[in-house]
């Protein structure tokens, strides 16, 4: 889109640059005049809140490998060598383990966000599923990251996440064994997990910018889910505008980034992870980190591997596919009396898989994880469909300056 | 594609589509030759695989224990049976089981059985003397096996796996 301002070089330094490459005009139009839609709400700060995480991950990861070993009989004291020994160690781990968890909220909220108000739509969707594949990428370095301490709950949940491809038919224990380079998780194993848990989260960089890059071509969707039809009328620039608002979204997330990690940092771990891996005792009660919790809830929910295997995989695989799923024209739920319900019982559906995921498999847990499962995939590939057909619609405003003032869209 | 362009098209290949094709090729099986040393470098390397067999001696285990020697890295339970075990494990249906296989077929000698010690479902360790039939209960998933190592309800698709093992003396056995 057009911007605000154009950028003109001011110094000589800028021209002479301009000439050879167009950095700063391409940072002013991209993050300074870039034109954002004015009425967006604070739930549009989690872009930024990512952006964020992403760069705080990386950073104390990198200094946390510094001093961490990937060895199985070193793997675990040195985990507790940082937590004793390294200047400001305990912090650096702290703020990284919770930094996972806190990364996997906002991305939570992010694509609940876009749910709620269509962000996904045309056209929108390639933009949507290259954020589908950071949040599958997010997944793997979470899980092969969970892995590198070398507790009795890494060693597990690396037994158990490599054996859902032995459910292959044919190949599958092949595959294995290809993944974890023995016949049973060991050293090499924690070597190449180590590898590529490093790897991974540049490779998220990666997406990340063509995932801003799709945002940049069409625009930012806003909570009335009407394009850009007038830049001066309906937007304001980036600068000063959302980068202060992200700026205070930020601050706001941090508090209670800070809280767990300085507070209660163990709150969201387990304390079975502070036991060294044991290859010949199974902990009674294993369960993932939280932010799996739904998805493992799916994964047992289904009496028979390789159907639970394959639901597993498709209820991440199947958000890939809501573009088209939702048969309503209208983006936003604000205009949607029926999706805007259908949203909260979904987004409950989500929750209660997640509290199932971590109580035992059986009795009426059991039987409460196979139907919220089922109304899982039923939400997608029924109720969505069905409800963009039969649904009226309320009245969608001209513009998105026409929305402000009708009290259905917060302003700036 | 217009009527134009076809007939401009000569019918045969010409001696410079068949050198496209066969520099295609060369490069096709180049870029598969350098890729695979970069696949088959994460299989099992020397090491892993010469740790393939284990010895164990067996005359310490007494009558109605369990022990768990460890084979390739994974467990292995050999479990010296009772008579009434034995005897459970073999009055079984093999129509109640859902990967029917009968005891005999299972064991070399009936008061030893001897199975890799990991839940055929994902890869956890069964605990011992637990669950229904007093044989084993994984407490991931809640599968249940039975005397012979035979899963019988829960999510796991198939029975513990019986290693390859043999009877090197009276009370040996050497696994794998």
């Amino acid at each position: 889109m057009e911007g605000h301002s154009q950028y003109t070089p001011k110094s000589g330094f800028a021209r002479w640059l301009e000439r050879r490459l167009p950095i700063l005009s391409f940072v002013h139009d991209s993050f300074v005049a870039y034109p954002t839609p004015k009425n967006l709400n604070y739930m549009w700060v989690f872009g930024a809140i990512l952006s964020f995480m992403l760069v705080a991950q990386i950073v104390t990861g990198v200094v946390l490998a510094m001093h961490y070993t990937p060895e199985t009989t070193l793997a675990f004291d040195s985990v507790e060598k940082i937590m004793r020994d390294v200047n400001w160690g305990t912090v650096l781990r702290y703020a990284h383990a919770n930094g996972a968890s806190m990364f996997f909220l906002a991305v939570y909220i992010h694509i609940f966000r876009g749910m709620y108000y269509g962000s996904y739509k045309d056209p929108r969707e390639v933009l949507w599923i290259l954020g589908v594949i950071i949040f599958l990428l997010m997944m793997a370095t979470g899980f092969l990251g969970y892995v590198l301490p070398w507790g009795q709950m890494s060693f597990w949940a690396a037994t158990v996440i490599t054996n859902l491809f032995s459910a292959i038919p044919v190949v599958g224990t092949s595959i294995t064994t290809w993944l974890l380079g023995g016949y049973s998780v060991d050293n090499p194993t924690l070597n190449r997990f180590y590898a590529l848990h490093y790897l991974v989260p540049f490779i998220i960089v990666a997406i990340v910018i063509l995932h801003v890059w799709a945002l940049h071509v069409t625009g930012q969707n806003n909570p009335s889910g009407v394009e850009v039809k007038n830049i001066k009328r309906d937007t304001v620039p980036f600068t000063p505008y959302a980068t202060f608002k992200d700026a205070v979204g930020i601050a706001a997330f941090l508090v209670v980034y800070a809280w767990l990690a300085f507070f209660v940092p163990n709150y969201l771990g387990h304390p079975d992870n502070y036991i060294e891996a044991n290859p010949l005792v199974t902990p009674p009660h294993i369960v993932p980190e939280w932010y799996f919790l739904p998805f493992y809830a799916i994964l047992r929910a289904i009496p028979n591997k390789l159907l639970g295997v394959i639901a597993l995989f498709s209820s991440i695989l199947i958000t890939a596919a809501l573009p088209w799923l939702d048969t309503s024209k209208v983006k936003s739920a604000v205009y949607r009396p029926l999706f805007r319900k259908e949203f909260w019982v979904f987004l409950a559906v989500c929750i209660g898989l997640g509290y199932l995921g971590a109580q035992p498999a059986e009795g009426a847990f059991l039987w409460f994880a196979r139907v919220f499962s089922a109304y899982y995939f039923l939400h997608f590939l029924v109720i969505l469909p069905i409800i963009g057909k039969i649904e009226k619609p309320e009245p969608v405003p001209e513009s998105i300056e026409a929305s402000i003032g009708r009290g259905e869209t917060s302003h700036v | 594609m217009t009527s134009k362009e076809a007939a401009a098209k000569p019918a045969e290949p010409t001696r410079r589509d068949i050198l496209y094709i066969a520099t295609g090729v060369a490069a096709a099986g180049a870029v598969a030759g350098m890729a695979w040393p970069l696949i088959a470098q994460m299989n099992p390397d020397a090491s892993t695989l010469a740790l393939a067999s284990t010895e164990v001696d067996l005359s310490a285990v007494p009558e109605g224990q369990i022990v768990t020697v460890k084979w390739r890295g994974k467990p292995v339970f050999i479990r010296h049976r009772t008579p009434a075990e034995i005897k459970a494990a073999e009055d079984v249906q093999l129509s109640e089981l859902p990967d029917p296989e009968a005891d005999a077929k299972r064991v070399q000698k009936p008061q030893w059985l001897v199975v890799i010690g990991v839940c055929t479902h994902l890869g956890c360790i069964p605990t011992g003397k637990e669950g229904e039939f007093n044989g084993w209960f994984c407490p991931c998933h809640g599968s249940v096996y039975d005397l012979s190592g035979r899963i019988r309800s829960g999510p796991a698709p198939t029975n513990l796996e019986v290693p390859p093992y043999a009877f090197i003396a009276e009370n040996k056995i050497k696994i794998g």
